[in-house]
């Protein structure tokens, strides 16, 4: 099956990341009082897009090599 | 202390994008689904990180994230044993000594092994008594989802039930198992991904580790019990009145260890069915393992929040969490209180969604289940043999509406519980403890004959239905919880009470197998065991692969740190 599930799953996580990141940068200080006082959202988002942009390069490499999960034959 | 959560713009815009993805995987694998074999194995073509991952997730419905939160809460670290003596021993059994069969029979679905090891109505009564649990299961998840999200957000009951039972009917109506496997592996990186901030913020907030041993002194003591009992997995488990489970060392390990845990991990269709899918014999055995992996570490992400959210509960004079109907703390409610307690818009949208997610595919996990069984173990076998594998592919997805349609009436039969999981070990108590008798002695001991199995199994299950008519847990009026035939047996709690059923049943089937094996004669041959039975089948061989692939090795190391995990929490 010639189906990379790393490419939706780092593009989920990349878009997640990248708002969150977003929202961190730009929403009101208050609202992470909840949070004791971490920006969580820029904080957590930048470990999100980390992680989204890890499995894009991965799933890119690997169509690139022209093996995206290339089966082994089944035994 | 506001218990219901508020959703932002932000975080329905995380929901609509996972969604849209959760869709989006199905529309894409749609063209895929060429035959049955497709829709209902994954072509046999998964790799074995997607399978591993899906294994764990499959499971990791409502009973977990809910549930194993909630026992957090009520019992404390013991609730680890779930892991570090349930599933993960019973992982590792599966990888190295059943998967061979399972993988290497070729066989299609658990039922169709008990098939061709032991006859046509051993299969047909685990098909039937399987087709109804994973409806039953899955309508116990729909009904979870629609009853929470009605208290945290006052979303309509019957709009909850129809919207999520309808992203996953088209989820697996277009792409089958294998849209539920990715959808699972999405699901997964949510869970962890959401919730792994959760735990941090919580486990910060109250002052660590350590405080929050100290801070769970008070938990234990104000209700009879040592001061250690919340965070000591084991000293507390001489005696049943010692702990707040009301179980002894022989009944978990024996019970909940040996049981229901190998009864579930390794012959429940529904999680072996994701190793079914691997795309090779040594991807399949592999597939436990790697979900072993991150199930060892599982008990951070949802008991541990348990402990804190209980610890805070007392800590606040008990108004952190919300009261339930008996006037205690609301236990299932421990994870949504944490998320509206902790998390700002934005990553609570990720949260939430972890969570929303984990229902959906628990209920998803049971309809492709489901749904395989139905249509080759009962339509195939008894309805309508020898029609095109067309047919079947198009049997397969009406089945998946008929589930689905089945699973919804089931949810309005899940409340009368308090806590979902003990219901779930209870339905587990009658379906499969005794069926991992009769793997046991059907993989293992060529000389169990099909009459065996059959009598065995029902057996088996009579045993634990007699047994839950005569035992009932202190407090518990006779009824649906037990005791309604007589209150003979009397146990300090529900838990207790089904872990010895398990036992009772596991034992009568077990014995009754091996009487009537031995009163019966034989009707396969060694030839026809082949690929079946362990003494009859050549050794996989898996040598020349590096260490890190071979799963006696990697079974071995995980046994190992699981042992370090239980003496650490000692």
């Amino acid at each position: 099956m010639n189906f990379d599930l790393r490419l939706p799953l780092g593009l989920m996580f990349t878009l997640f990341g990248a708002l969150l990141t977003g929202f961190g940068l730009i929403s009101d200080p208050a609202i992470y009082k909840k949070s004791l006082g971490i920006n969580v959202n820029l904080d957590w988002g930048l470990v999100l897009l980390g992680f989204g942009v890890l499995c894009l390069v991965f799933a890119l490499r690997a169509r690139k090599n022209g093996n995206s999960q290339t089966p082994p034959p089944a035994s | 202390m506001p218990h219901s959560l508020t959703l932002s713009g932000i975080d329905y815009a995380i929901l609509i994008i996972y969604f849209g993805f959760v869709l989006g995987i199905g529309w894409a694998l749609k063209r895929y689904m060429k035959g049955s074999t497709d829709f209902f194995l994954s072509g046999r073509s998964i790799p074995a990180w997607i399978t591993g991952l899906a294994f764990l997730s499959a499971n990791l419905g409502a009973q977990e994230v809910i549930g194993m939160a909630a026992s957090g809460a009520k019992y404390g670290i013991m609730t680890s044993h779930f892991y570090w003596v349930g599933a993960i021993p019973a992982m590792v059994f599966l990888a190295i000594f059943m998967m061979p069969f399972y993988y290497g029979s070729k066989a299609r679905s658990v039922p169709e092994y008990l098939k061709l090891r032991f006859d046509e109505k051993t299969r047909g009564f685990n098909a039937m008594s399987f087709a109804v649990m994973t409806v039953f299961s899955s309508g116990i998840s729909l009904h979870a989802l629609a009853k929470l999200f009605e208290t945290l957000l006052g979303w309509d009951y019957n709009m909850c039930i129809a919207v999520s039972a309808l992203i996953v009917l088209v989820y697996i109506f277009l792409g089958g198992l294998t849209s539920a496997i990715y959808n699972e592996v999405l699901q997964f990186f949510m869970i962890v991904l959401g919730f792994a901030p959760l735990v941090y913020l919580a486990l910060k907030d109250i002052g660590g580790w350590t405080a929050l041993k100290a801070k769970l002194v008070p938990v234990a003591t104000s209700q009879g019990f040592a001061p250690g009992t919340w965070t000591q997995s084991w000293t507390h488990m001489a005696s049943t009145s010692d702990n707040p489970m009301g179980v002894e060392w022989f009944g978990m390990v024996m019970g909940l260890g040996f049981v229901l845990s190998f009864g579930y991990w390794c012959t429940d269709f529904l999680v072996v069915q994701r190793a079914m899918a691997a795309n090779s014999m040594s991807a399949a055995r592999r597939t436990p393992l790697i979900a072993a992996i991150p199930k060892m570490l599982f008990p951070l992400l949802v008991i541990l929040p348990g402990m804190i959210a209980i610890a805070m509960h007392y800590q606040s004079g008990n108004t952190f969490l919300p009261k339930a109907a008996d006037g205690g703390p609301d236990y299932n409610m421990v994870i949504p209180t944490l998320l509206a307690h902790y998390l700002p818009a934005g990553l609570l949208g990720v949260g939430f969604t972890a969570l929303m997610a984990s229902f959906m595919s628990g209920m998803a996990g049971n309809v492709t289940a489901f749904n395989t069984v139905w249509t080759y173990d009962i339509y195939q076998s008894y309805i309508a043999k020898n029609k095109s594998d067309k047919h079947y592919l198009w049997m397969g997805r009406w089945a998946t509406v008929f589930g689905i349609i089945v699973s919804i009436g089931c949810a309005y039969l899940a409340s009368r519980f308090n806590n979902i999981m003990d219901m779930l070990q209870l339905v587990f108590g009658f379906v499969n403890a005794p069926l991992f008798a009769t793997f046991l002695l059907g993989m293992f001991w060529r000389r169990a004959t099909g009459h065996g199995a059959f009598w065995g199994l029902l057996g088996g299950t009579g045993g634990a239905a007699i047994f839950h008519g005569l035992a009932s847990a202190a407090g518990n009026a006779p009824g649906i919880k037990g005791g309604w035939i007589a209150q003979k047996i009397l146990f300090h709690s529900e838990m207790a009470q089904n872990f010895y059923m398990a036992i009772v049943a596991w034992v009568a089937c077990f014995v009754l197998t091996i009487l009537i094996s031995l009163a019966t004669t034989r009707t396969k041959t060694d030839a026809e065991l082949t690929g079946l039975v362990y003494s009859l089948t050549p050794k996989p061989k898996s040598e020349h692969e590096p260490w890190f692939k071979q799963p006696v090795t990697v079974g071995i190391l995980v046994l190992g740190v699981t042992v370090v995990m239980n003496v650490i929490f000692w």
